[in-house]
């Protein structure tokens, strides 16, 4: 793949640097089988995790992948730093730059901020998910969870559910499926699913719809807290009406179909306690292709920090 | 360019697989391991295993990728292809020994070591060559080597084989 300092979206990418990603990721995960489970490979390279918004999830993913590369891990912990105190995000970066890092992995409740940082450092800076924007480590992840479980990922069928419209994660994983051959479709909540001539994706709003399509994997976003209380979406009656429910359990397996999660899951709400449990739900391989997908993409990335710095 | 036959890279493999069984006839096939540096070093290791259990000298098979390994990764733009590694054993007290195609300089070889060690302790590691083209650049000397072209090579040795090239000779 030719050099790339940054990953901001999956857009940015060729059709080659993507192949390239995912085919590493596979040989990244023969590493996991190793009694030393690390490889030299950006030793004595510094990673900074830089995480504007909560996350446990992907912020350890990223430590554990750049750990096992042998890089040195700094975690920038915004709730105690000067952003509290105001510093602006031009004054962090150049604060970051003075202590030579190599990686930036930045979470952003804003869209486009990882982008800003990306232009100005020399460092590469890896998008872990702004704002309702994108989160590519993710699609990297799930489209190599996919094409693990069934050997490819053109031809098949995967329908995304959920919150569409404010979600990085579907617009990111739709992305690189669709880029790789799959088809994808939406579901949820009317007015939280963009209409198909904006984006040429079918958009359903019922599980018999789903069925009728005939879907390969059953993609469950996380309903957002935040956004719980709302009329969106009243608990009891997201579950009911767009979640797995025990009884659409039943028809999934009959259907041999995969359940797949971003994480974290809020059980009762998008998925029941028995779909967790079902032997094809693909959660905890998700987990554990995160962090080869991390560590792929941070081997892929190449810095401008050695040149002239 | 000079050209080594397919007919005479396959004697060298029988001459090869002749040495292994003399050198480890006493290993009782439970310990001894053939391991292959991909992309081609493996295909000689497939083989050598092949040509060891027919000969009633069963050994262990592993290829390992010593991309991650190498000492050149950050002086380069962009970063190689990465392919997978297939070491299903441990390498706790196991007598390795370590396929490639061509030694040149030795740090695939290093690098190749240092990989070997993540997977156990074994009890011996000896390097195997195809061929030895020269230009030692670290204290490394193979154990065996099937064509030496260190006096004869004057650059480059590129070696096909079937498997992967779908043509078989070595041009120096």
């Amino acid at each position: 793949m030719n050099p790339r300092k940054d990953l901001v979206t999956i857009d940015a990418l060729s059709d080659e640097d993507i192949r390239t990603i995912l085919d590493s990721t596979s040989a990244m995960k023969d590493i996991f089988t190793k009694s030393v489970k690390k490889v030299p490979a950006l030793k004595g390279k510094s990673v900074l995790t830089l995480f504007y918004e909560p996350s446990t999830r992907t912020r350890s993913s990223f430590e554990v992948a750049a750990h096992r590369l042998s890089a040195d891990v700094t975690t920038f912990t915004v709730s105690t730093s000067s952003v509290v105190k105001g510093e602006s995000v031009h004054d962090t970066i150049d604060t970051l730059m003075s202590m030579k890092m190599d990686y930036i992995i930045v979470r952003h409740k804003n869209s486009g901020i990882p982008a800003v940082i990306a232009r100005h450092c020399k460092a590469s800076v890896i998008n872990a998910g702004d704002g309702a924007h994108a989160h590519p480590s993710q699609a990297f992840l799930d489209a190599f969870t996919i094409k693990e479980k069934y050997g490819e990922i053109a031809g098949k069928r995967v329908v995304i559910i959920g919150d569409i419209l404010h979600s990085r994660v579907a617009r990111s994983t739709s992305t690189i499926l669709r880029r790789l051959g799959a088809e994808v479709a939406y579901m949820g909540p009317g007015p939280l699913v963009p209409l198909q001539q904006h984006t040429g994706i079918p958009r359903f709003t019922n599980w018999e719809q789903i069925f009728e399509w005939k879907p390969d994997v059953i993609y469950l976003l996380r309903v957002q807290n935040e956004r719980i209380d709302t009329p969106f979406f009243p608990v009891s009656d997201y579950h009911s009406a767009f979640g797995v429910t025990e009884e659409r359990l039943r028809r999934i397996d009959d259907l041999n179909l995969s359940i797949m999660h971003p994480g974290p899951v809020n059980r009762g709400v998008e998925i029941c306690d028995a779909a967790m449990d079902y032997r094809n739900t693909l959660i905890n391989n998700q987990v554990e292709n995160g962090i080869a997908a991390r560590m792929s993409i941070l081997y892929h990335l190449t810095p401008q920090t050695q040149s002239n710095d | 360019m000079p050209t080594i036959s397919k007919e005479e890279i396959e004697k060298a493999l029988d001459a090869w697989t002749t040495h292994l069984l003399q050198a480890h006839a006493t290993s009782k096939g439970g310990n001894l391991a053939i391991v292959g540096i991909v992309s081609h070093g493996d295909v000689l290791a497939r083989r050598l295993v092949q040509k060891l259990s027919a000969a009633g000298c069963p050994a262990h098979y592993g290829a390992i990728d010593i991309t991650l390994y190498r000492d050149d990764l950050n002086l380069r733009g962009n970063r190689p292809a990465l392919r997978s590694s297939h070491l299903p054993f441990s390498t706790d007290d196991m007598t390795l020994i370590l396929v490639d195609d061509v030694l040149s300089t030795g740090r695939t070889a290093r690098a190749a070591l240092e990989v070997l060690w993540e997977y156990g302790r074994p009890a011996r590691v000896e390097l195997h060559c195809l061929t030895d083209r020269g230009g030692r650049q670290l204290p490394i000397q193979p154990d065996y080597v099937a064509f030496d072209l260190s006096t004869v090579s004057e650059g480059k040795v590129v070696v096909h084989l079937q498997e992967i090239d779908g043509k078989e000779d070595i041009s120096y």
